[in-house]
């Protein structure tokens, strides 16, 4: 029985991540126009965009590869699955012992390199380009990301997110300096990962200054549209993993039935609005700087996290 | 018996590698060295792997009246030599089978069939040597039919000073590993490693053979500083012997520091765990870096080994600390991730470096920038070489990851650790374990994108032609070993038991019996990984997408020429090279790691002349530890030059004064 309901939490997760992830992207866009005071696309634009591509042909270029075929459903797949192992309105999903937090680092290192790989595919300047320069924040952004999980897990005795997020609602954590440094280094990276302003336009084109945009410039149609839903996931899936590990409350807890669960996705909710909001205040407020002054935003993140374990390691009992 | 079965392979090599002499220049000669080198490496591949399963009761000892009169050759397989063994021989045999399809390439076969299996053969003997003097004259002899190998095309510019290099680098390391093994023996003598082990030596004398042993093994395996004469040498060689010597005889270097220091010294001092894993650390990042500045894909792979020789390193030095503070189920876990990094490694270097040689045989050039578009004209070699890169990266579902991922888990036991220097000290060699992860997959996009992908930027790169059916079987042996590690890692977990409990006196729990095959270090609570179930969920979720994609929306294709923001150019040369690709990390890092200056020569206004930019890199650890070296030699050289041209006088006068001081000594010393 117990098995069965973590198997219908796992796939409600899976579905719910998907379903909500071009939502959460719409209501960044709504509310960064309203903050512009433009009218800005409706909430469910995402959506009509997605259908719209996967309807339409791909135009494949004459040096395309499989390489560049196939990346768009691994760079999904992977990011989905990362997804879907990320607590969000309860833990006890029934597959999260299949990777811990570092695994799920390494999973979108996995949707990175292939989209790195395809972006150089095509042979065109513009598809290196944005390799080039994903990779060299990437190069940053995951030590600084490893560099958190390692203080949530020494904190948490594990680097499991269900049980980060289990112990992080106990009471023996408290407030901390480590947490403080950590979060905002987590918040760093995530805006890096995401290419959201300050490091990446995500409205750009035909700029210099794209990263990712620079990246998927060949792609057309269902890739493209494969490509999108990818990075919409993704920046749910740290928004998640922020709400997870330092805003745990509410997550429903294995076995604290049905009401439970029905909490948990309402307090999600809350927790997505309040991030979204943030993001797009954050965004509004802040202009984009020069792509070589990125290593030391993302130096600086992986100062705080590094800062933030050695505290820790330090602090520690022997 | 076990043993005798490896000593008669081992015979069979060197009896090879005679016979090889004498038929050098037959055409038979490479099917025969190459089919018995192949047949002989697979059946010592059998017999050490059922000797690592099966470790106590196939373990043996056996002595041959060879060698030194009064101690004669002692060898002995436990589960140690056995694990390497399977390193070993896994290497060899796949290197044989890729070599009999490259072989055929081999302009002056004389040059390499002969000293092919004697070098598989030292590899083996070092493994089984059980006294200090037959260790000391296998590793030479490894050494030296290695050298050979790198000379073999001896006309090519450079490969003359590598060789020259790697000559000096390894008298040098076997100089420290002779005077290790004459402090360990003592004045006693007692050579043969039993006696050895029976000793225990004083803090001080541990403490001196310690650094004795990074220096000779570390000099072998390539540990920052020491690492000068590997990327010279190792792409020299034939590409079947450059994936030997990256992915075999670095390991038998990390096995001698694995003997000399856990099993012959006896406890380590807790400072060993500080030493050791810092100079994993820094050598991991550096290798990695000096790898993202190559352009040579050969020399680039054999800057990749020493980042993972530096990661090896950091498990084996977390080991020491754990031991030394007595918490063996830690050691234990680092130790495995280690080992495991060790197998891993061997397994992806090699096949790398064989794709490196096919690419070589296909279009005759190393040099990343004449290259490009590969996949379309080579798609096999393009498949295995992307797992391959995939793997080194240590991205799921691959092995790479595993090994690493361990080795995290270890580093997160380490706050429990009572010093305070290895409190400060562990996460930062965690945080360069992390950098050096995250650059080496920004290296490998950089190598096979530019390699591969993109559009061929030289006519030798649009004319390569698929290699070879024995080098590719060779290749996809090792990218199937490289998923099956990466899903399945239980099982060679395991495998790697008896060894750490012959360490460390732990062993982690038994993992293939756990459900769905999830490995769990130490408590499931606290960590676990399932490559198996993430490699289902991915194919299962990419193979769903791609059913409802094309069944439900549309699977149109249109093909045109590329649209690149409306300016595309036709000439390849306008696509990304490696050098652009690493030039934001070039401007990160190199600045303080390599002095990196770029200098852009633009014409004046009118002039036609092309625009150039100009980068300059300097090696700041040549500039600092060796040329001031040679320098020194030269000088003290051009110094004593004059004493070769004495009347005989002189040179009595000289012997006569020689002999005075020493006497002197004697009397003092008395």
């Amino acid at each position: 029985m117990a098995i069965a309901l973590d198997f219908l939490v796992q796939i409600g997760q899976m579905l719910v991540v998907l379903a909500l992830a071009p939502l959460l992207t719409g209501y960044v866009r709504k509310l960064k126009a309203h903050l512009l005071r433009r009218q800005g696309p409706p909430l469910v634009q995402p959506y009509r965009d997605l259908l719209r591509l996967l309807r339409k042909e791909v135009v494949l270029a004459h040096s395309a590869s499989w390489v560049f075929r196939v990346a768009p459903y691994l760079v999904f797949a992977t990011t989905w699955v990362a997804a879907a192992l990320v607590p969000t309105f309860a833990t006890g999903l029934l597959f999260s012992y299949a990777a811990d937090m570092i695994a799920i680092v390494a999973l979108l290192g996995s949707a990175r390199f292939m989209l790195a790989l395809a972006g150089l595919d095509v042979g065109t300047s513009f598809g290196g380009i944005g390799s080039s320069r994903e990779m060299m924040i990437a190069s940053l952004a995951e030590p600084a990301m490893l560099m958190v999980v390692f203080t949530v897990s020494l904190l948490a005795g594990s680097t499991q997110l269900s049980s980060i997020a289990a112990s992080m609602q106990g009471p023996d954590v408290g407030v901390r300096v480590s947490l403080a440094l950590a979060l905002v280094g987590l918040v760093m990276v995530a805006i890096a990962e995401n290419a959201r302003i300050p490091i990446d336009n995500p409205a750009t084109h035909l700029e210099l200054t794209m990263v990712h945009e620079a990246m998927i410039l060949e792609y057309s149609g269902r890739h493209l549209a494969l490509i999108e839903a990818a990075s919409y996931v993704k920046l749910l899936l740290y928004m998640s993993v922020i709400a997870c590990v330092f805003f745990p409350w509410g997550v429903a807890i294995s076995g604290q039935g049905f009401t439970a669960y029905l909490i948990g996705l309402a307090v999600y909710t809350v927790k997505l609005v309040a991030g979204g909001f943030l993001l797009a205040v954050f965004e509004t407020a802040i202009a984009k700087m020069r792509v070589f002054r990125v290593p030391d935003f993302l130096g600086a993140a992986l100062m705080l996290g590094f800062l933030a374990a050695l505290l820790l390691f330090v602090t520690r009992a022997g | 018996m076990a043993l005798a079965g490896l000593l008669w392979c081992i015979a069979l090599l060197l009896a090879t590698s005679v016979a090889a002499a004498v038929s050098a220049r037959r055409g038979w000669a490479r099917a025969l060295v190459y089919g018995a080198s192949l047949g002989t490496s697979s059946i010592a591949l059998a017999i050490a792997s059922a000797a690592l399963i099966a470790s106590p009761t196939l373990a043996g000892e056996i002595q041959l009246p060879v060698g030194l009169p009064w101690l004669g050759a002692h060898f002995r397989l436990d589960a140690l030599a056995a694990f390497f063994l399977v390193v070993v021989n896994l290497g060899s045999a796949t290197a044989s089978l890729y070599g009999l399809g490259y072989g055929r390439h081999e302009e002056a076969p004389e040059r390499v069939l002969p000293f092919y299996p004697a070098f598989l053969a030292g590899m083996n003997l070092v493994v089984l040597a059980d006294d200090a003097f037959t260790f000391l004259f296998t590793w030479e002899f490894m050494s030296l039919a290695s050298c050979a190998l790198v000379m073999a095309h001896h006309r090519e510019r450079g490969n003359v000073a590598a060789g020259y290099l790697y000559m000096l680098m390894a008298s040098l390391g076997t100089l420290a590993l002779l005077l290790a093994f004459g402090v360990l023996a003592g004045p006693a003598g007692g050579y043969a490693f039993a006696s050895i082990r029976a000793a225990t030596p004083s803090a001080f004398v541990a403490g001196g053979v310690l650094a004795l042993a990074l220096i000779g093994a570390g000099s072998k395996a390539g540990l920052v500083p020491l690492h000068v004469w590997l990327p010279l040498a190792h792409p020299a060689a034939p590409s079947h012997v450059s994936a030997l010597m990256s992915g075999v005889m670095t390991k038998v270097a990390v096995y001698g520091f694995v003997r000399i220091v856990f099993d012959l010294l006896g406890s380590p001092e807790w400072w060993w765990g500080a030493l050791v894993p810092l100079i994993g650390g820094i050598t991991a990042v550096m290798g990695v870096l000096y790898a993202l500045m190559e352009h040579d894909l050969k020399r680039l792979l054999a800057y990749h080994t020493v980042e993972n020789i530096g990661i090896i390193f950091i498990g084996l030095g977390l080991a020491l600390a754990f031991r030394a503070n007595d918490m063996p189920a830690a050691a234990a876990l680092a130790l495995t991730a280690a080992l495991l990094h060790v197998f891993n490694h061997s397994v992806f270097k090699s096949l790398l470096f064989f794709g490196a040689g096919a690419v070589l045989s296909a279009t005759g050039t190393r040099d990343m920038e004449k290259l490009g578009g590969l996949i379309h004209r080579m798609p096999f070699t393009a498949l295995a070489f992307l797992i391959g890169s995939v793997a080194i990266s240590a991205l799921p579902p691959f092995n790479g990851f595993v090994s690493e991922w361990l080795t995290f888990q270890a580093i997160l036991l380490s706050p429990a650790l009572p010093q305070w220097l290895l409190k400060f000290l562990v996460p930062a060699v965690g945080a360069l374990l992390a950098l050096s992860a995250a650059l080496a997959a920004a290296c490998f996009v950089k190598a096979f994108g530019v390699t591969f992908l993109g559009r061929p930027r030289t006519e030798a790169a649009r004319m390569a032609a698929e290699t070879d059916r024995a080098s590719l079987a060779a290749m996809f042996v090792l990218a199937a070993l490289c998923l099956l590690a990466g899903i399945l890692p239980g099982y060679f977990i395991d495998a790697l038991a008896p060894v750490t409990e012959a360490l460390t006196r732990a062993s982690l729990p038994r993992q293939h019996e756990l459900d769905w095959l999830t490995i769990v270090p130490i408590a499931e609570s606290r960590s676990s990984y399932n490559g198996l179930l993430l490699f289902s969920f991915i194919a299962l979720a990419a193979g769903l997408a791609a059913e409802v994609i094309h069944r439900w929306a549309s699977d149109a294709i249109r093909r045109a020429p590329p649209w690149d923001c409306g300016f595309p150019d036709a000439s390849p040369i306008t696509q990304y090279t490696a050098g652009s690709f690493s030039q934001p990390i070039r401007r990160v890092f190199g600045s303080v790691v390599f002095r990196a200056r770029e200098e852009v020569d633009m014409p004046a206004p009118g002039d036609t002349r092309a625009a150039r930019l100009h980068v300059r890199l300097q090696d700041v650890l040549w500039d600092a530890l060796y040329a001031p070296t040679a320098k020194l030699v030269a000088f003290v050289a051009e110094r004593l030059n004059a004493v070769q041209f004495l009347t005989i006088r002189g040179y009595l006068t000289l012997v006569f004064g020689a002999l005075v001081v020493l006497l002197m000594v004697l009397a003092i010393w008395q």
